[in-house]
């Protein structure tokens, strides 16, 4: 019984995976490029949440190499802070499954805040330091899309099974 | 999300702790970094990386195609017609040119060649589409189609109709990543094309300027002076036009004058660049490049 759970969800993951990857470096007009949500990380979280056995550390770290390969950071840096992310989503995810919307919310929005911390400091590090403010407005509209992006998933993963 | 499937119990006692594992996965995402980062240990690993990834791009790429291909199917003919003719006429002239420029360029490889500085014209070129991609919003890099595959280089020189547009940085089997010329990391040796004054074009990070920095207050520069790229450093080719400097601030209290470019390339207008292979082997001049540039040599190739 187990199985067959694991199956669908696999192919969910997988998907995905692809749709955070495509929404990475689909074209945007430049006045909402800013503003993109980290959504890879979004969907990894919530995988991390919920089926935190087979969406494990691996799991988070080989999302963020990919997203290195395409979008061509230096590799490992979208690694380390996925990686990042779901530990801290590990550590919490008991507690934070029965906290309310809101409240899962704004702690998605200190891990997307820790994350973007993170590149930005092996930006800088690597002396590819991109300085303005807009670049932390993925945290922003990241935490007001968890609710949406919950229940999108939570219904997709419902009609899957 | 609050359901509590079969999945949900901790993981105590399954495989190393939570901890461990993270610390092992964090210890191999730095030595990854740090192998990367460090004259690029992993550029064939990339390279193949970017193989597995290319369905990503090529998803993002599909609405795009389909439209073009649709947007051609229904081209009516009129149109295409006076395209053709219109097209017609603009090869007409620039044949003319070229004879001229034909010309030109013999006579100008005879007098190089008694000055032994043959340097180089591009001998071979390819027509390269740049993906429509988002890389970063705050860099200007593009992606285009060309990889290894086609013999693209890394440091390989990219140009546009009408200027130089940027240099080859990563390399994929199929794809390759650019960095533009007006991206806040690149810098270009220029020569002002009237007299010859060496100096550096460095990204702004605005498309429409460059920032010449090394010049100083009384240098020889006019409003609208043509920049050409000076050949030093061994990535571009001497010769081919920059940008054509659009503000001169001469403070006579600094050293330095505020002096701007605006590139000539349609850095953010163009679809379709052209990835060129400089004839000569940069090795047999590097003395001169030395000489002319200490001081500079920094800043001269990008990163």
């Amino acid at each position: 019984m187990r199985r067959a759970e694991n199956r669908t969800n696999w192919w969910l993951i997988l998907a995905s995976v692809v749709a955070g990857l495509v929404l990475a470096i689909m074209p945007l007009p430049d006045v909402v490029d800013p503003f993109r949500p980290d959504w890879l990380l979004l969907f990894v979280i919530y995988w991390s949440l919920r089926t935190p056995r087979s969406a494990g550390l691996a799991f988070a770290t080989v999302c963020g190499l990919a997203l290195d390969v395409v979008k061509g950071t230096i590799l490992g840096q979208y690694a380390l802070g996925f990686l990042f992310a779901g530990f801290v989503t590990h550590r919490l995810q008991l507690r934070m499954r029965i906290f309310p919307i809101w409240h899962q919310a704004f702690t998605v929005l200190m891990m997307l805040g820790l994350f973007q911390f993170l590149t930005f400091w092996i930006d800088g590090i690597t002396g590819n330091a991109v300085t303005t403010w807009r670049r932390w407005l993925p945290i922003l509209t990241g935490a007001l899309l968890w609710p949406a992006v919950v229940a999108v998933m939570d219904g997709l993963s419902r009609t899957r099974r | 999300m609050a359901t509590l499937s079969s999945d949900s119990r901790p993981i105590i006692g399954r495989g190393p702790s939570l901890g461990l594992r993270f610390f092992v996965l964090a210890i191999l995402c730095i030595a990854l970094m740090v192998l990367d980062h460090r004259q690029g240990h992993l550029e064939r690993v990339r390279e193949w990386l970017s193989v597995a990834t290319y369905p990503v791009t090529w998803i993002v790429e599909a609405p795009f195609r389909a439209w073009d291909w649709l947007a051609a199917g229904v081209a009516d003919r009129t149109r295409l017609r006076e395209r053709n003719a219109q097209l017609e006429a603009e090869l007409r002239i620039a044949n003319l040119r070229l004879q001229r420029f034909a010309a030109l360029e013999e006579e100008n490889r005879r007098l190089r060649a008694i000055r032994e500085a043959s340097n180089g014209v591009a001998e071979r070129t390819l027509v390269a589409a740049i993906l429509r991609i988002d890389l970063d919003p705050f860099r200007h890099r593009v992606r285009i189609d060309k990889g290894v595959v086609d013999g693209v280089y890394k440091g390989q020189p990219l140009l546009d109709a009408r200027g130089v547009f940027g240099q080859i940085d990563t390399v994929g089997r199929h794809t390759a990543e650019a960095i533009l010329i007006s991206d806040a990391e690149h810098a270009i040796p220029v020569q002002v094309n009237r007299n010859g004054l060496r100096t550096i074009a460095v990204g702004t990070g605005d498309l429409t300027r460059l920032s010449l920095p090394f010049l100083t207050v009384d240098a020889d520069l006019r409003q609208g002076d043509l920049l050409v790229s000076s050949g030093m450093g061994g990535v571009f080719p001497r010769g081919y036009p920059v940008g054509t400097v659009s503000k001169i601030d001469r403070n006579s209290s600094a050293a330095f004058a505020v002096v701007e470019a605006a590139p000539l390339a349609a850095l953010d207008r163009d679809r379709e660049v052209l990835l060129i292979w400089p004839e000569q082997t940069f090795q047999e001049e590097s003395p001169v490049v030395a000489e002319g540039t200490t001081g500079e040599a920094p800043a001269e190739a990008s990163e």
